[in-house]
């Protein structure tokens, strides 16, 4: 759905005229992300982030096609592939092999920032609950894409990180083991394994690309929120995309790629593990197992199971690690309040806060060594991420009382300009 | 779906309407179940060709000589590309091992069980711990082998005894024993 005020594409040139009426691509784009798709006029900052998403998404793409033109997909010289040829012997391997790796983080960085934009602005409720449910896909397609690309390196982390992975499948009673046999092509991960992980890594991408664009498709439907979350009421309320918002997506793009060009020119490391420098030994275990920071606070949760409980305690680990995400899907129903933002929702806003600290703890402990200390505050961490979304978030929505929301957009945007009170504006309109 | 077939033209009865539903089932039966059965033909080769081939199950034995490890000692070998320890008990370990309820252990099993008949004090287990897969310390001289001198595993803390029982720790099941046999006196075949 476009708004009746959205700008019409009228193409002047004779070819552009041709062109519209035998394939109307230049007009998709103008409806999709031109002058023609009306958004509201007060998006903050943290509307760059989807955007920036697709940005990382596309570096990842091109410097994974032509790093994927030298690598060997073979355990006997994944390793030197990588860290003889590519760092030393490819022209400017060292950069794109750099910008890969640090690549995978920055997306991980702004998809973390988008899906917490999403969570404090409720940009996963009614009318958005698809475009939430298609977001949440696209994470898992992530976290199973970057777990096959730090495979393929073949190094020690990458060696055991693959080997407790699909570990994780011998937790399904019964069938587990045969599960993870399939899964590898063997008894442990081998040739069959890098291989399959390396087709399925430059597949799932594409994959992503895909779901993307109806991700977007869903975005449009319903048009873009905004941080008061109240919905669009008029012309008044909104700007075309291009050229208010191309503007300030840029802006935030040249932020971005300063970030990405510091980590990748100055701190190439500095997010990677150095056992990761070690080519594989499969009959040598790393003192401390850790995955890529990014999947940290999941390897908490992880974790934090060491009893059993009617189900071994290494089954409970990987439901709970899998449902920590899967939960995510009825978030639009767990949170019952027609208030989408947290701005207007004081007890919200504090547990929203609460549950970005306890991430970031769980991250924290899940980076650790599994000392019984950082055990125990995952485990309480764990809890309450499980306590956030089931009980705490239903319960505030049911108890709440909000603020009073501005009557549009427009009144929000010049109150806080101080411009005009809200009654002032409700009068004019 | 309500078609042009459907309708029962006037002064027909409902009998004569079975022939458009005839050739509904027709449809089925000719098309719709061979094309399932093919489909299926088709995904199970493409699902199938995940499971381990032929050169990774052609190095699926291993042949171990036990003659040159004394009472004490153990060696690591590979097994399937996994870790194999093989053990020689002492007397000692043996008896410890076997002083332990049955009652106390996660994962019931006698040393009996976990070993061949008259071959109680070699202990042939995969070295993967059952939590995560990673290699457990105390097959060579001089490792930590935990608080029931059998193996320590350090990534997690899961501690096993002199069987390769689980005792402690978040493991869940024994240190696997593969499927071997006596060959002679002094050497298993493993697979």
């Amino acid at each position: 759905m476009s708004f009746p005020w959205a700008n019409h594409y009228e193409p002047k040139q004779p070819f552009m005229r041709w062109l519209d009426e035998k394939l109307p691509l230049p007009r998709l784009a103008y409806n999709a992300v031109g002058a023609g798709y009306p958004v509201p006029r007060n998006l903050n900052y943290f509307w760059n982030f989807g955007v920036l998403a697709g940005a990382a998404l596309a570096i990842q793409i091109v410097t994974g096609i032509v790093l994927a033109m030298h690598y060997h997909s073979d355990a006997a010289t994944a390793f030197s592939s990588i860290n003889g040829t590519i760092m030393r012997d490819v022209n400017a391997g060292w950069f794109l092999r750099y910008a890969h790796a640090n690549g995978a983080s920055m997306f991980f960085i702004v998809v973390y920032i988008h899906i917490f934009r999403g969570l404090y602005y409720g940009s996963y409720k009614a009318p958005r609950e698809m475009v939430w449910l298609l977001g949440v896909v696209i994470f898992l397609l992530m976290m199973a894409t970057a777990f096959m690309g730090y495979v393929l390196p073949w190094g020690q982390m990458s060696f055991w990180g693959a080997q407790v992975i699909t570990g994780f499948f011998s937790a399904i009673p019964g069938i587990g083991e045969t599960i993870r046999v399939w899964l590898l092509g063997g008894y442990a991960p081998d040739d069959a394994a890098l291989n399959r992980f390396f087709s399925l890594h430059y597949l799932l991408p594409f994959v992503i690309a895909a779901v993307i664009i109806l991700h977007i498709w869903a975005l449009h439907i319903p048009g873009s929120g905004n941080p008061t979350g109240v919905d669009v009421k008029g012309e008044q309320d909104t700007v075309p995309f291009h050229p208010y918002y191309t503007a300030k997506d840029g802006f935030g793009l040249g932020v971005f790629l300063l970030l990405f060009a510091a980590l990748v020119f100055f701190f190439p490391d500095m997010l990677g593990h150095p056992d990761n420098y070690i080519a594989a030994n499969p009959l040598q275990t790393p003192a401390h197992i850790v995955p890529e920071w990014y999947f940290w606070p999941f390897y908490a949760i992880l974790r934090s199971f060491t009893s059993d409980f009617i189900l071994p305690a290494k089954l409970w680990g990987v439901l709970a690690m899998f449902g920590s995400i899967l939960l995510l899907f009825f978030l639009p129903w767990l949170d019952s309040s027609p208030i989408r933002s947290n701005n207007y929702r004081p007890k919200a806003r504090t547990a929203f806060w609460v549950l970005v600290l306890d991430v970031l703890i769980l991250g924290y402990c899940g980076g650790s060594p599994a000392d019984p200390a950082y055990v125990i505050v995952a485990q309480v961490c764990s809890a309450y991420y499980f306590l956030h979304f089931l009980v705490i978030l239903p319960w505030i929505a049911r108890t709440e009382r909000p603020v009073a929301l501005p009557n549009s957009i427009t009144e929000a945007v010049l109150a806080g300009k101080g411009g005009t009170s809200p009654a002032e504006t409700a009068l004019a309109h | 779906m309500a078609t042009v077939d459907d309708v029962i033209p006037e002064g027909e009865s409902p009998d004569s309407v079975s022939d458009p539903r005839r050739r509904d089932f027709l449809n089925i039966a000719a098309v719709a179940f061979p094309a399932t059965a093919g489909a299926v033909a088709v995904l199970f080769p493409l699902v199938n060709q995940m499971s381990p081939s032929a050169d990774v199950l052609a190095e699926s034995t291993t042949t171990v000589d036990l003659s040159k490890i004394q009472p004490g000692q153990g060696v690591i070998t590979t097994f399937r590309k996994q870790p194999l320890f093989v053990r020689n008990l002492t007397p000692k370990e043996v008896v410890e091992a076997n002083a332990v309820p049955l009652s106390e252990l996660r994962d019931p099993e006698t040393l009996e069980k976990r070993t061949q008949p008259g071959h109680e004090n070699w202990l042939i287990t995969l070295g993967v711990c059952t939590h995560l897969g990673c290699i457990p310390l105390g097959i060579n001289e001089g490792d930590n082998r935990g608080k029931f001198g059998g193996y320590f595993c350090p990534c997690h803390g899961s501690q096993y005894d002199t069987a390769g029982r689980i005792r402690q720790g978040p493991a869940p099941k024994n240190l696997a024993v593969p499927p071997y046999k006596f060959t002679s006196p002094t050497a298993i075949l493993v697979g």
